[in-house]
């Protein structure tokens, strides 16, 4: 372990219980700089909660956050932003009724001398960073609601990596989008990783993501069945993970893994 | 506008496609909701003028509309943001009862005997306490509506009761009056009008500053390769804005104060009324001064400030806005804090205009403020209104009702017009949006 570099984060033993159900227990997972971890699971597996907790979401009931080999005090979106954690929800969760600026700076707004809102200068700098993404994107005065849905993807993208984000959580990034989309967000991903940023990708779909991993961390029930690098299981190994929380012998098993004892 | 959602090609492309409206709405970038909304007004006004035989477009008639338009809509600007952000505040007309009563004593029972009678700062003191308190009932009414997760419905429905209570309780249901002289002035009347000169020098500016924001825009909109408007379009607004600020200006000072006002003036000043009568202008009066000022700075609060855009964020998507770290909880009790301002100063000039505070004063008025904003095309599903529309939805419902007085309908009657036009207003609204999804 000691010619391993520090994780760029580190879950350790996570738990949250709403109301008396277990969402999430005592899951661990890390992340390393130009990594990307997928995080997969059925439907209600606890993988978004889970991420939840990092992007400041949620609040944990037991366990600890490490950003760089120190403890991070998460309780809010905010917080998680100080540290460089940047998030695209799966709902997205952009502001419908204002425009695509207004939504890249949503809660970092920039500001003239005088404390007002500079509009022009953020729309100047959405247009950049929405040309480096999607350069066919025109509509900077359109309520995003009237966007379509890939177009609504390429805002939240967009504003995930306006701020030099160096964690990122994608879930679900792909769920909304065509095949070319998806193939862009694939490029995305790979532009991002060389630039030394670390990825947690959630799906609950391994094809959409096992090309583009470096590593997987298995949920189910609430608990992670394994982790293991992609180089040393198969993709039918990980379904076995995904539906029946059985261990491979190349993955290193959780709490949640079915064959733990043995 | 239909067709316009449904390519996601550039837009510049598709100019050539509109008509010549189309095209004419799209070069001035005008908002076809308010436009629609004043070709309602116009066409209220004109039915009225013509129903009464002549006596609603009068000078007389408009400068009276706008005077008690106003206390209405000083709140009706407030009520926008608390709807955008899906809340209400049933509680402003009882709250404008219980400020109202608390600055009457404050200015002709307490203040007289400490600073003596008329002394020149008891209209500030008194008016600065109104405003404090209604901050602080606001703060309290939205620390319970964002901290204690209480409906603003329920909070405000209890506020609408204890303020009314409170109002009474403050002199035990004895109104207060007279009012302090200058505090007086807030409610318009002969004395509290600028008179024309001012009034036409406020004109200028207002059109001068008109013509430097279409200026700075276009300069900023260039230093960052923005599309521009045309060159035409820029002088079309600019010229309907001042055409429009001179025109209200103009009916303002065609409006002379009455006989013997004008006699006792020429008393107190040694002039000889020459053959005819003196014609003096009222000119604008301070109450819709304070309104059209309150509409400036809301409107500057809700679309240049963080504040307001949080106040749109948190309507659009709350649960988006919170991921995004903006503290809604606070900008939520903030903004029932501003509400309860704008509610002190609809109560100064509610009092000042009937040079007394009574247990009865604002009631209703919350839903004429409600009724204005959501006219005025704020949604009540949270995330959109403008500070505009609120205020003209206020001249609007004022307009209903003074019309209907003209023409002498009975208040049952009247009352049954005015709530069959806000759901119809409501519902061409709900069809209208539709159509542009």
């Amino acid at each position: 372990m000691n010619d391993k570099p520090t994780p760029l984060v580190e879950m350790d033993n996570i738990s949250i219980a709403f109301g008396g159900i277990q969402a999430v227990d005592d899951a661990s997972v890390d992340l390393y700089p130009g990594e990307v971890m997928a995080l997969l699971g059925h439907n209600g597996a606890g993988k978004s909660t889970l991420i939840k907790i990092l992007s400041g979401a949620y609040k944990r009931d037991a366990g600890e956050i490490r950003v760089d080999g120190k403890a991070a005090e998460i309780h809010n979106p905010r917080d998680a932003k100080k540290y460089g954690i940047e998030t695209i929800y799966q709902t997205l969760a952009l502001a419908d009724n204002v425009d695509a600026a207004a939504n890249l700076f949503l809660g970092r707004e920039r500001l003239t001398r005088w404390g007002t809102l500079d509009d022009v200068a953020m729309e100047a700098e959405a247009r950049k960073v929405m040309g480096r993404l999607n350069p066919r994107f025109q509509r900077f005065k359109d309520p995003v609601k009237q966007l379509s849905g890939g177009q609504r993807q390429s805002v939240a993208i967009a504003r995930a990596i306006l701020f030099n984000a160096r964690i990122l959580i994608m879930d679900e990034p792909t769920a909304a989008l065509g095949p070319q989309e998806t193939t862009q967000v694939g490029e995305l991903v790979k532009q991002l990783k060389s630039e030394g940023i670390g990825i947690f990708l959630i799906s609950h779909d391994i094809h959409d993501v096992f090309d583009l991993s470096d590593r997987v961390c298995v949920m189910k029930n609430g608990q992670v069945v394994g982790t293991a690098s992609t180089d040393d299981v198969t993709k039918d190994e990980v379904l076995g993970m995904i539906i029946l929380g059985k261990c491979p012998p190349g993955a290193v098993p959780g709490p949640g893994a079915l064959s733990a004892v043995a | 506008m239909s067709e316009a959602t449904s390519t996601a090609s550039a837009d510049r492309a598709r100019s050539s496609e509109l008509g010549p409206v189309g095209a004419f709405l799209k070069a001035t970038e005008l908002d076809t909701r308010m436009l629609g909304m004043i070709g309602a007004l116009f066409v209220i006004w004109l039915g009225f003028h013509l129903l009464s035989g002549g006596l609603f477009l009068t000078p007389r008639n408009l400068w009276n509309l706008s005077v008690q338009s106003s206390s209405v809509a000083v709140m009706a600007t407030g009520m926008v943001l608390v709807i955008v952000t899906r809340n209400i505040d049933l509680s402003v007309g009882s709250l404008l009862g219980f400020v109202g009563m608390v600055m009457g004593v404050v200015q002709a029972e307490l203040l007289p005997d400490i600073l003596g009678f008329g002394n020149p700062w008891i209209w500030a003191l008194a008016l600065a306490a109104g405003i404090a308190l209604g901050v602080l009932v606001g703060a309290v009414q939205g620390y319970a509506i964002a901290y204690l997760g209480v409906p603003a419905f329920i909070v405000t429905l209890g506020g609408l009761l204890v303020w009314r209570g409170a109002a009474w309780w403050v002199t035990s249901g004895r109104t207060v009056a007279p009012m302090d002289a200058t505090f007086r002035l807030m409610g318009g009347g002969p004395a509290g009008s600028i008179g024309a000169t001012w009034s036409w020098i406020i004109a200028l500016l207002a059109c001068v500053a008109v013509v430097f924001m279409l200026m700075s825009g276009r300069t900023q909109r260039k230093r960052f390769h923005f599309p521009l408007r045309p060159v035409w379009a820029e002088f079309f607004l600019g010229a309907v804005g001042c055409v429009a600020i001179l025109g209200a200006v103009g009916v303002a000072n065609a409006y002379p104060l009455p006989i013997g006002i004008v006699r006792r003036f020429a008393e107190a000043n040694n002039i000889t009324i020459p053959e005819g009568g003196l014609f003096i202008s009222h000119g604008i009066a301070i109450p819709v001064l304070i309104a059209v000022g309150v509409g400036i700075v809301m409107t500057f609060i809700a679309t240049r400030t963080r504040f307001g855009r949080y106040v749109f964020a948190i309507g659009g998507n709350p649960e988006a806005a919170e991921l995004a770290g903006i503290p809604t909880r606070w900008v939520t009790m903030k903004i029932f804090m501003l509400m309860g301002a704008l509610a002190a100063i609809s109560g100064a000039i509610s009092t000042a205009r009937l040079n007394a505070a009574t247990n009865a004063m604002g009631t209703l008025d919350e839903l004429l403020v409600i009724a204005a904003a959501v006219i005025g095309g704020t949604s009540l599903a949270g995330g959109s209104g403008t500070v505009a529309g609120a205020m003209i939805g206020a001249v609007l419902m004022q307009s209903l009702s003074t019309g209907m007085i003209l023409l002498g309908v009975d208040t049952p009657l009247q009352n049954i017009v005015v709530g069959l036009v806000l759901v119809v207003a409501v519902w061409l609204d709900t069809m209208y949006r539709r159509r542009i999804q």
